[in-house]
């Protein structure tokens, strides 16, 4: 009998080479295609190196250097333990017959812009990578998903993982969404709404005429930071978008494969009856711009909020995480959210530093000034990113308004170049993670879209953007 | 040791300036490093790796989604490095329990009472000895006992210590031939 199955299990079932235990939840799953970056991925070349074992198939492999380079304009040197990473890599590239896109690379940037930007990430595909935001790549429609280094090893030399099927999450978002409100706001109340392990052991897909209306670049907003829930996928089917979107890129297939490829890909569906393990629905016209106060992604509210009690939390171990974060913010309960004063300001990341990004976030500033006594900087996602902004006139736009214009990496989202928070500094960033000392020691993050983050840098506080910029 | 706020990423677990490494070294050192060492690098006192009462021990009992955020494996190998070898979770995120399972780390999830039954426990230094016996998979101590579940799969590759590459590689051919049919199928998969 033919049993309906969700868009992950057809995903799973197509790339299951072999089954390993009788329930049939562990298999040795194919795995199309990976990035590999410096930092997470040199103890697994010394272990191939060490076992004499060689690459399966090395063309479906992409080096990138992303997240220890500088991203001042003119970079070319780096700090010795950073250079060391990245000339291991290059070597490690070279001698196992994998491209890689270095530093000064025309078409370097952050891993996950630069996968989907050439075209390296199609319908049903399966990709994983040793980073855990490679859930971005559901926006197409393939299954992505974070490894660690030993799995890393472990696909490099077999092309496959030893892969546990997760349980399916539907997240219906029903609706649209009110002027004002981004995708960034969309999963961030999504992930406030089900909590930072909401989503552990799932995958999730998206559905619903919210999710339609989305753009590519937003649908990659949303899947990439749905990881901050502890989804291990998040998928939304195929369409038209989808088709435009990749027609556009260098390396998706041409001709007699593509039309062949597209064909194919209409089949990338959900069943009609396909039960969901879990169901949650997101009504789209109550999503307000979000911002993060805590020290975790799930620690949020709508701009318009307020700081909360934790006198106010009932159970003992949620009153005293609310309690420490914030003693680490240093903020008072009760307090406006968008009376928070700020020190930085950073558009950047794999989570929003796309075009559509820089453009909103321009769109925000023309015409206007940051804040005396806020830092702000732009980190394009990637320099064919930069690139498009530039013919556009947006860096003029960034400059004029008080923001420095970077080249890309993934820099102040995770700090491990030189770009960080001083101790007590407080940044209104579009990036995917608020955790301790994530950008700097004692620095302290607060998540939004790069609207909001535009918006705010003008404030010198956490600000509304519908009231800044008028939207409504 | 008992560690039992919820949520604990491994940024924190693993801070990013012990990540520029291109081998595992060191990393013990980094283990939790802003909870354990100020601004000055001094031990804090307060922090439980630093109480004298603590400093062998060899199981930690976490909270919720213990190890989340990023993907950096170098978390368990700092733990490892450290001397940890099974850590109790309400609930661990994915990438960080498998990273455990790759690297012959224990990690047992439990309900709730639970895990606040052994935070206790692990609290009392004076009769805080627990013994985690993944044969008979069970975790006792002085008057408590507390079965657990694990995967056959996984249990075997901890007793056993085997190289999972190794053995996935003696699947070679079927993948071979899974590989030829797949391409066959969707073409444009080899078209980049
Ligand atoms: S931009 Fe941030 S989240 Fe994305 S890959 Fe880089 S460090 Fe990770």
């Amino acid at each position: 009998m033919h049993r309906a199955r969700t868009l992950y299990d057809k995903l799973v079932d197509r790339h299951t080479v072999r089954k390993l235990d009788e329930q049939d939840q562990q298999v040795v799953l194919y795995v199309d295609r990976t990035v590999l970056n410096e930092y997470t991925s040199p103890q697994a070349f010394t272990a191939l190196r060490l076992a004499s074992r060689s690459v399966w198939r090395p063309r479906a492999a992409l080096g990138v250097v992303d997240h220890v380079n500088p991203t001042v304009v003119g970079r070319i040197t780096m700090p010795g333990d950073a250079a060391r990473q990245t000339a291991y890599f290059a070597e490690n590239c070279r001698d196992f017959g994998i491209e890689i896109f270095d530093m000064t690379h025309a078409m370097q940037g952050i891993e996950h812009v630069v996968m989907p930007e050439i075209g390296l990430v199609l319908p049903g595909m399966v990709i994983a990578a040793g980073d855990s935001h490679t859930t971005t790549y559901g926006a197409f429609g393939a299954l992505g998903f974070g490894i660690g280094t030993s799995d890393i090893e472990h696909y490099l030399a077999t092309q496959t993982l030893i892969y546990k099927r997760l349980a399916s999450m539907r997240v219906t978002l029903e609706g649209h969404l009110p002027p004002g409100v981004r995708s960034k706001d969309v999963v961030m109340a999504l992930i406030e709404k089900i909590g930072a392990s909401g989503a552990t052991g799932y995958a999730i897909e998206f559905q619903g005429a919210g999710i339609r209306a989305l753009s590519i670049e937003a649908r990659m907003t949303l899947c990439n930071m749905a990881v901050e829930c502890g989804a291990r996928g998040a998928l939304i089917a195929p369409d038209e978008k989808v088709i435009d979107y990749l027609a556009q890129t260098p390396r998706a297939p041409k001709g007699e494969l593509w039309r062949l490829a597209t064909e194919s890909w209409t089949s990338l569906q959900t069943d009609q009856d396909a039960v969901f393990d879990r169901e949650v629905v997101l009504a789209a016209g109550e999503i307000a711009p979000m911002v993060t106060w805590g020290t975790s992604p799930d620690q949020a509210v709508k701009i318009t909020e307020c700081v909360p009690d934790p006198r106010l939390q009932p159970d003992p171990v949620r009153r005293q995480a609310i309690e420490r974060a914030l003693a680490y913010m240093d903020l008072r309960p009760g307090q406006p959210v968008d009376s928070i004063e700020i020190q930085a300001a950073f558009i950047g990341s794999c989570t929003n530093a796309r075009i559509e990004d820089l453009r909103d976030a321009a769109r925000i500033l023309e015409g206007r000034q940051i804040a005396p006594g806020v830092k702000a900087i732009v980190v394009p996602g990637s320099m064919s990113v930069r690139r498009q902004a530039e013919a556009e006139g947006l860096d003029r736009i960034f400059t004029l308004a008080g923001f420095e214009w970077r080249q890309s990496g993934c820099s102040m989202c995770l700090a491990m170049n030189d770009d960080v928070l001083a101790r007590a500094e407080r940044c209104a960033s579009s990036t995917n993670r608020n955790f301790e000392d994530r950008q700097g020691a004692g620095g302290r993050t607060h998540l939004m879209s790069p609207a909001m983050v535009a918006a705010s840098a003008v404030a010198g506080r956490l600000a509304d953007v519908r009231q800044i910029a008028g939207e409504r | 040791m008992p560690l039992a706020a919820s949520n604990i990423d491994t940024d924190v677990i693993m801070p990013k300036q012990f990540l520029k490494g291109i081998d595992r070294s060191g990393l013990d050192r980094g283990l939790f490093y802003h909870l354990r060492f100020d601004e000055q690098g001094r031990p804090r006192p307060e922090f439980i790796l630093n109480r004298p009462q603590w400093r062998d021990a060899a199981f930690l009992i976490a909270g919720a989604n213990f190890g989340c955020g990023s993907s950096r494996e170098h978390a368990v190998w700092g733990l490892m490095q450290y001397g940890i070898r099974a850590i109790v979770a309400e609930s661990f995120a994915g990438i960080f329990f498998d990273n455990c399972a790759r690297n012959g780390l224990l990690a047992i999830e439990l309900g709730e009472p639970d895990v606040r039954r052994l935070q206790e426990r692990a609290g009392l230094p004076e009769d805080n000895v627990l013994i985690i016996d993944l044969d008979s998979q069970t975790i006792s101590g002085r008057d408590l006992e507390i079965g657990f579940k694990i995967e056959a799969i996984r249990k075997n590759a901890l007793l056993k210590g085997l190289d999972a590459v190794g053995q996935t590689l003696e699947l070679s051919d079927e993948i071979s031939a899974f590989e030829r049919k797949h391409l066959r199928d969707n073409p444009w998969l080899d078209a980049n």
